[in-house]
């Protein structure tokens, strides 16, 4: 029997796969689909401190092998989603909940985390500097150096009860940089990667498909991008990093946890395969098996 | 929901630039009128979306237009290629809410959900009038089959070939109904919910990145909050769209 488990920091998960922010709602609605608990853990939908509609729609491009989305955080707001959404999925779920928060001022930021940090079912906070959809040029707290170290400072200050992820954006010159600062500012580990900003223009309108015009590339194709990142930022930082991009099957996760992540999410796919995160984890021993691979935890930055 | 590999039975043009393909699958999932399915086609990321026209236990059948790229492969699919299916989505047409005397209203590559819709109709014995809408006379399709379910059906063509010439909304003058579903074109629609004095049932479309209601991708606000066209339409009430 191979060993699929994981310690995450100390958080252990019975498996690394994790659904992402943003592409499993709530979790809840799923589990007549099929039992989430074979889950090691479930971001839910990037929230902030007031309910948001989001963007105008068209939300949603195809790409080759990926799509762009400019879904702008649709979420019912902070309260909300700690009064009903996250106690409707610990019903059905008893891993590791992310609670995946975004804003638009650090006071905003703040004010999350300090809700976050009180609510027994989140296992973690992971805080989204990097969500592109936000402002019209896809700036984000993520992109600046120096935005990105308050933030992180401000959060890490109130949320004592709780370990921090920061969710770090690939559109940057430098993700190493970006990723030390996070490490200095005292985050206990990182997620890699959120969406590329990326657009696609419709030849019979000539006009960008996405309302807001640009919108995050995600899905098999950004795979490459986000092993880069995650390799880079594996040499250089020592806390924990959850792989994030383009993942579609159990050879992607062991891909990326060669290239030093501990736990991996998976987000696109789940929206073209609803059952894509069960078949992974159900896959995962049959590959680890063909590599000769024991035990999972063991090959994290094997590749380096 | 479910997801199921489907086998084409056959896929063959029936107007211009449309396309009717039967796939074999069970149907169990399929609870209402106007539900979809979400089709994956080879070599393209995201699944299509196209509604159920009609089906039975053991197929279920599907009219498309080519489009893009996506519905341009579809129409060169011949019988036995397995395509892979979610069956069954979305909240549909409820038909117990309609009154006596409805009216269909349907416009291009909208009308082949409201074929099972009349179907259903016709079944607890209400006969609707069918309205359709078409750009040009070789594009009209399944106006004859409405007839064979006995409904009385009025054609609009813009160019005039077939039927009257002009909008489908402008068949609507004289007459009399108490209730009216409509699926077609967005402005279509608006017009129609601006024309209709009764309440009614209208079938919306968005660019979708799941369909079963996973990424938000496909969000309108109503009356009664943010809801996703996917999960809780694509059909809604005439009193919940804010146009
Ligand atoms: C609930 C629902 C039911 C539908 N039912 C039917 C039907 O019965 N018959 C029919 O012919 N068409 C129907 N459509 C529209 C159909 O989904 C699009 O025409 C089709 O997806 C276009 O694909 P393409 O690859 O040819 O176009 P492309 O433009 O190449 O597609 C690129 C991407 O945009 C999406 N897209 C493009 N146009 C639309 C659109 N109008 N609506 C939704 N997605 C779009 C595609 O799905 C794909 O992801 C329905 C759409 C929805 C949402
Ligand atoms: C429709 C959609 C919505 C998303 N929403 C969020 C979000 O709210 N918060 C967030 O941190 N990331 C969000 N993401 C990014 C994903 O969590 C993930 O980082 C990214 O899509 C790359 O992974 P993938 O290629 O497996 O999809 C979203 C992605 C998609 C496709
Ligand atoms: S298309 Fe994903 S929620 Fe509707």
């Amino acid at each position: 029997m191979v060993d699929i488990s994981v310690s995450l920091g100390n958080i252990n998960l019975p498996n690394p796969i994790i659904a992402a922010s943003g592409t499993f709602g709530y979790g809840y609605e799923f589990s007549k689909y099929f039992n989430l608990n074979i889950l090691g853990g479930i971001s839910i939908k990037g929230t902030t401190l007031e309910p948001r509609f989001g963007n105008p729609t068209p939300r949603i491009a195809e790409c080759y092998s990926g799509m762009i989305n400019s879904v702008g955080m649709q979420n019912p707001g902070i309260k909300n989603v700690i009064g009903e959404q996250i106690p409707m999925l610990r019903k059905c779920f008893n891993n590791l909940i992310l609670a995946n928060i975004g804003g638009f001022s650090i006071g905003e930021f703040v004010a999350c985390a300090k809700l976050v940090n009180e609510c027994d079912d989140i296992g973690m906070l992971e805080l989204n500097v990097s969500c592109p959809n936000l402002h019209a040029d896809g700036e984000n707290f993520g992109t600046s150096p120096e935005a990105l170290k308050e933030v992180v400072k401000e959060v890490r200050k109130v949320l004592t009860k709780k370990p921090l992820y920061v969710k770090l954006t690939p559109n940057v010159t430098d993700i190493v940089k970006m990723a030390k600062i996070c490490e200095e500012q005292g985050a206990d580990g990182l997620s890699l990667i959120n969406t590329l900003l990326g657009m696609r223009i419709d030849l019979a309108t000539k006009k960008p498909i996405i309302a807001n015009k640009m919108g995050g590339f995600s899905g098999k194709a950004i795979f490459p991008v986000a092993l880069r990142a995650i390799y880079q930022v594996y040499q250089q930082v020592k806390i924990p990093i959850i792989g994030i991009g383009g993942v579609s099957s159990a050879r992607d996760v062991i891909e990326m946890m060669l290239a030093g992540a501990t736990a991996v999410q998976v987000g696109s796919q789940t929206l073209i395969n609803p059952f894509a995160m069960k078949e992974i984890v159900a896959n995962l021993p049959k590959v680890m098996a063909e590599y000769k691979i024991n035990k999972i935890q063991d090959i994290i930055g094997g590749g380096h | 929901m479910d997801i199921q590999n489907c086998k084409i039975l056959s896929n063959e043009k029936i107007a211009k630039n449309t396309y009717k393909m039967v796939l074999e699958c069970n149907t169990k999932s399929i609870t209402k009128p106007g539900q979809f399915i979400n089709i994956t086609l080879q070599d393209f990321y995201l699944r299509r979306p196209i509604s159920v026209c009609d089906y039975d236990a053991n197929s279920i059948t599907i009219i498309y237009k080519i489009l893009g790229q996506g519905t341009k492969s579809m129409a060169s699919l011949t019988p036995d290629i397995i395509l892979n299916c979610m069956i069954g989505l979305g909240n549909g047409f409820d038909i117990t809410k309609s009154d006596k005397n409805p009216i269909i209203i349907g416009g291009g590559v909208g009308v082949p959900p409201l074929y099972r819709l009349a179907k259903e109709l016709v079944k607890i014995g209400i006969s609707p009038k069918v309205l359709l809408g078409f750009n040009i006379g070789e594009e009209v399709f399944l106006a004859n089959e409405f007839s064979a379910l006995g409904c009385e059906v009025l054609v609009a063509t813009a160019d005039g070939s077939i039927g009257h010439k002009g909008f489908v909304t402008e068949l609507l003058d004289g007459i009399e109904y108490d209730y009216f579903f409509t699926c077609g074109p967005l402005a279509m629609l608006k017009a129609v919910c601006n024309m209709t004095i009764s309440d009614g049932q209208i079938s919306l479309e968005e660019r979708m990145g799941c369909g079963f209601g996973a990424c938000m991708g496909c969000s309108i606000m109503t009356h009664s909050g943010a809801k996703r066209i996917c999960k809780e339409g694509p059909v809604f009430e005439k009193k919940e769209l804010i146009w």
